[in-house]
């Protein structure tokens, strides 16, 4: 049983980090294709991707509508979440389960819709409406995190705070976003990750100015290449590094 | 006015900003769609329904119902699998590594999950194609004479989204398995429960909720899902989301386009009525 155990987690393992294993090693191929053999390592590939301005214009694009559409779904779902806090809101049970609605939804028919809608409204397909749409999957996810997070404490700090004079702004700046603070970074940084990988609403909104996702696979039509390792392997470590810093910042705090 | 009646008011201005955006962005599209898909094309110009035209294509055309059957036979497969799977994984590192390791353990197996959805399917077909790393070492070892087509075959976008979901279900599994008092192993094993006993009668029917709330997760994520049938499945047999991007790709169907979506959208709420009694996630 013992040794089993080992060995199916080493196949685990195996199966599960391999195809990582593959990107970042023939990311470093000294050849046109990123299969064997491998020849020698050579860092040629990540100076093209650094060097690719269509890349790197498509890299910032992704942090701007990543940034804006994460502050307007955290702020949204804060509000709300604060709202269904103060007191029971008559059809409160309904109101929450639209807001939660998009979660269920694949973002391929989420973006399907807002193509149509823009459609018609004659609204042209841009980062702005990119980034509307990555608010719509976003909030329910912000509005889920904050609410559960404003428990029985919070409630009645607010209605202390209320009681002694402070105005609905002070309550909710100075009295409840501190108090939920660690939730509200976890709810800005899910956010942020998923506008930041989010590829078929983006692919449908966008035409001229595109998001990283859509520029590498437009990337992929042109077949293998180490250089795409290079793009993958490069994003694989951004966010290896921002979940570490986001478990040793946060959640060692928390847990402490 | 009351002081009730002011908070009431107060609650509702701070949740309608959310509200609003729901409602224009979300509702409004999605009745957008709905209407579309009662409509037809007539040339390239669409003529607005109601009509049930593009339904009546979408069950009796055989090129557009064989997606429905591809995507729910690739859902099914991915999901049984997946859970087969990340079950033993998420009990291995929860029961058998030691507490020490176990973060790192965790950490490993779900390392992959934050590459880039694109790049983690690109990567399967590095891995999968004819020249890849496998057919490689099989051929060189002598285990097959000649490279087996992998690549754009099911059994590519099987792999590609069982990668992905055993991830996804360890977590669910193991966040499960972790919340158990050992105080019920201790008890089974007290009365005479043999191991295997103890965790096929005992752990597993308590891991339940996590199992059916990743397995939920799967079939929603997997069935809506574009990228992965593309990058590794290829062109040879279409899922639904595949068939509602050729709609719009090639002749701007959007009415048929918008009937497949709504019945992606029907399956998604079947499958959520199905597993809504196990599904109370603050458990997981």
């Amino acid at each position: 049983m013992r040794y089993l155990s080992w060995a199916y987690l080493a196949v685990m393992f195996g199966f599960i980090l391999l195809p990582v294993a593959v990107l970042v090693v023939f990311s470093f191929q000294d050849g046109r294709l990123p299969v064997p053999p491998f020849n020698g390592p050579t860092t040629e590939w990540y100076a093209k991707v650094l060097g690719d301005r269509d890349l790197m214009a498509a890299l910032g694009n992704s942090m701007l509508v990543a940034l804006l559409s994460s502050a307007v779904a955290l702020a949204l779902g804060f509000l709300a979440a604060a709202g269904f806090a103060q007191t029971r809101l008559p059809g409160g049970a309904l109101m929450r389960g639209l807001i939660i609605a998009p979660m269920t939804v694949s973002y391929l028919i989420i973006g399907l819709g807002l193509l149509q809608m823009f459609n018609w409204a004659g609204v042209r397909p841009s980062l702005m409406a990119t980034g509307i749409g990555h608010v719509v999957i976003n909030l329910p996810l912000c509005f889920a995190i904050l609410s559960a997070a404003i428990g029985a404490p919070q409630k009645s700090a607010l209605k202390a705070a209320r009681d002694l004079g402070a105005g609905e702004a002070q309550v909710l700046l100075l009295i409840l976003a501190p108090m939920i603070a660690p939730s509200l970074a976890a709810a800005f940084f899910l956010s942020f990750t998923f506008s930041w990988d989010e590829f078929i609403i983006a692919f449908l909104l966008t035409r001229f100015d595109v998001t990283l996702p859509v520029e590498i696979w437009s990337m992929l039509r042109s077949g293998l290449s180490p250089e795409t390792n290079a793009v993958g392997s490069l994003v694989f470590l951004v966010s290896v590094l921002l979940v570490v810093t986001l478990e040793l910042a946060l959640f060692r705090k928390a847990s402490k | 006015m009351s002081i009730e009646r002011t908070e009431k008011r107060l609650g509702a201005g701070l949740a309608a900003p959310a509200l609003l955006w729901t409602g224009a962005f979300f509702v409004l599209p999605f009745a957008a769609m709905v209407w579309m898909s009662l409509g037809h094309l007539e040339g390239r110009t669409v003529v607005p329904g109601p009509d049930l035209g593009t339904y009546a294509r979408i069950f009796t055309d055989p090129s557009l119902y064989k997606g429905i059957r591809v995507s729910l036979e690739i859902t099914a497969t991915v999901t049984v699998l997946s859970v087969l799977l990340a079950w033993p994984l998420a009990w291995i590192i929860a029961t058998r590594v030691p507490a020490r390791w176990r973060r790192l353990a965790l950490l490993l197996a779900v390392l992959p999950f934050w590459t880039s959805y694109v790049v983690r399917s690109y990567s399967w077909a590095l891995v999968l194609g004819e020249k890849g790393v496998i057919m490689n070492a099989l051929t060189g070892l002598g285990i097959l004479a000649e490279p087996v087509q992998i690549l754009a075959t099911r059994a590519a976008t099987v792999i590609g989204f069982t990668h992905f979901f055993v991830m996804l279900l360890t977590l669910t599994i193991y966040s499960n398995l972790v919340q158990l008092s050992p105080n019920y192993a201790r008890a089974a094993e007290d009365l005479g429960a043999s191991r295997w006993q103890v965790i096929r009668l005992v752990i597993l029917p308590l891991t339940l909720p996590g199992v059916m709330t990743g397995a939920f997760l799967t079939f929603v994520l997997c069935i809506g899902d574009y990228i992965t049938p593309q990058i590794l499945g290829g062109n040879n047999e279409l899922s639904l989301p595949q068939l509602i991007m050729l709609q719009l790709g090639r002749r701007g169907d959007y009415p048929l386009a918008s009937g497949l979506s709504v019945v992606l959208m029907v399956m998604v709420t079947l499958a959520y009525a199905a597993c809504a009694r196990w599904l109370k996630m603050e458990r997981v």
